[in-house]
């Protein structure tokens, strides 16, 4: 292996798999990318998970167990964020939250020993920022559909003298129009950094281990190491963005659902 | 960085497929499948909260009963306590009026026996008198010659007899 090809960010370049040429909508290209079946793939281990798990027993097994518990994890997360008017926006949370986490979860397997490159999704800003668009628009309409051209009262919190209220109005306005760039980005700057760390680290590896003895075990065994302790954490952040994701759907549902 | 270099060429495919991902997702996970799950967890949440409340209106009851059960104990004890006494205190009556009739029954002999030896010491007294008179009249009459009446004899004997 040659030096200095480890290129940090190659691993989010999207490659055609098929269809490039005449899949199109509306003059739209909607090849099938590596991106895309890391999307499927995500899809259907969800489907299958779920659908192991979604068996009725009054006394569950383990898998049924797995399921009802991240189920119910997202139910008390609406529940404390909203209430008992949370329950109705269970399914498109819950879809959410495992949609990320899995698609986070998939793209860290160290599939690449067997020749499989993971790709993740929530890497790319294309992909959070849709999810995210998607969250703000459903706060959008059921905010105006709940409360009307009332909702804007959410720019004016409580107890602004009255004063106050011109200037109060746009900076909760901004806070408010940013929220879809700050979800969609965070998630895609968590992963993507995650992701360039172990490249880079595993880059040192390489070039540390090429160089010599002697900068092997100066470099090479140390970002090692140092990766293996990042994997880790990887894996904790990839829970965590998926749970940040959704916590704050949660919150931002809970202005529209009950303003304030 | 690719998620910028390639954004033109594959926004719009990036877009369609997570559509459609998060579409099945939603649709088939959220809508078909996640209904059933939530209403397995609440009705299992439902039965085991009913199963607890009978457990303590069980327990309420149990407790109740055994409250009911101490006092009829109580009471109970308490009417055989009264019956205990009533009996002791019977018995107790009728041994006292027993041992009073024994007593007076041994008093009344006891004072008949006392008045018998009472007349028998009595009329030996009056012997011993006779008998002591006569015998200082004998003794009189044969020392000294003089004869005396048996009354003085006697009073000379009750005399001697009186001051010991």
């Amino acid at each position: 292996m040659a030096e200095g090809k480890v290129d940090p960010v190659h691993q989010f370049t999207i490659e055609p798999l098929f269809g490039t040429d005449h899949w199109s909508i509306a003059g739209h290209n909607i090849a099938f990318t590596n991106s895309a079946l890391w999307m499927v793939i995500t899809t259907l281990v969800l489907i299958v998970f779920v659908g192991g798990g979604a068996k009725k027993a009054q006394v569950p097994g383990r898998w049924q167990m797995a399921v009802e518990g991240l189920t119910g994890f997202v139910d008390t997360l609406l529940q404390s964020n909203i209430g008992d008017a949370g329950r109705k926006y269970l399914p498109y949370v819950f879809s959410l939250f495992t949609f990320i986490l899995f698609a986070n979860l998939l793209g860290l397997l160290p599939l690449a020993l067997v020749g499989i490159h993971p790709f993740t999704a929530t890497s790319h800003f294309t992909v959070t920022g849709v999810l995210a668009i998607m969250s703000f628009a459903i706060v959008l309409i059921v905010g105006f559909a709940k409360h009307g051209f009332h909702f804007f009262s959410l720019f004016v919190p409580h107890g602004t003298p009255a004063v106050m209220v011109p200037v109060i109005f746009p900076i909760e306005l901004i806070s408010f129009l940013v929220r879809p760039f700050s979800l969609g980005l965070r998630l895609f700057v968590a992963m993507m950094a995650g992701h360039v760390l172990l490249e880079v680290l595993s880059g040192f590896v390489i070039s540390g281990t090429n160089a010599g003895v002697g900068t092997f075990f100066l470099a090479g065994v140390p970002s090692f190491l140092l990766m293996i302790g990042i994997c880790a954490l990887e894996l904790l952040v990839a829970g965590i963005q998926a749970y940040v994701f959704a916590l704050l759907t949660c919150v931002y549902l809970n202005d529209a659902e009950n303003l304030h | 960085m690719p998620q910028i270099a390639q954004l033109a060429a594959t926004y719009d495919s990036q877009i369609f497929w997570l559509l459609v991902c998060f579409g099945l997702v939603f649709f088939v996970i959220g809508r078909g499948m996640l209904p059933g799950v939530v209403s397995t967890i609440d009705q299992r949440n439902k039965q085991i909260a009913d199963d607890l409340g009978a457990a303590e209106a069980a327990r309420a009851a149990a407790d109740a009963e055994e409250q009911a059960w101490r006092i009829a104990e109580g009471k109970q004890r308490a009417q055989a306590h009264d019956l205990i006494a009533a009996a002791k205190a019977d018995a107790a009556r009728t041994t006292q009026a027993a041992l009073d009739a024994a007593a007076a029954r041994i008093e009344e002999t006891t004072a008949a026996a006392e008045a018998r030896i009472a007349a028998a010491r009595a009329a030996a007294q009056g012997e011993v008198q006779d008998v002591a008179a006569q015998a200082a009249q004998d003794i009189v009459s044969r020392l000294a010659g003089l004869s005396v009446s048996a009354d003085e004899a006697r009073g000379a004997v009750q005399g001697v007899i009186a001051h010991g």
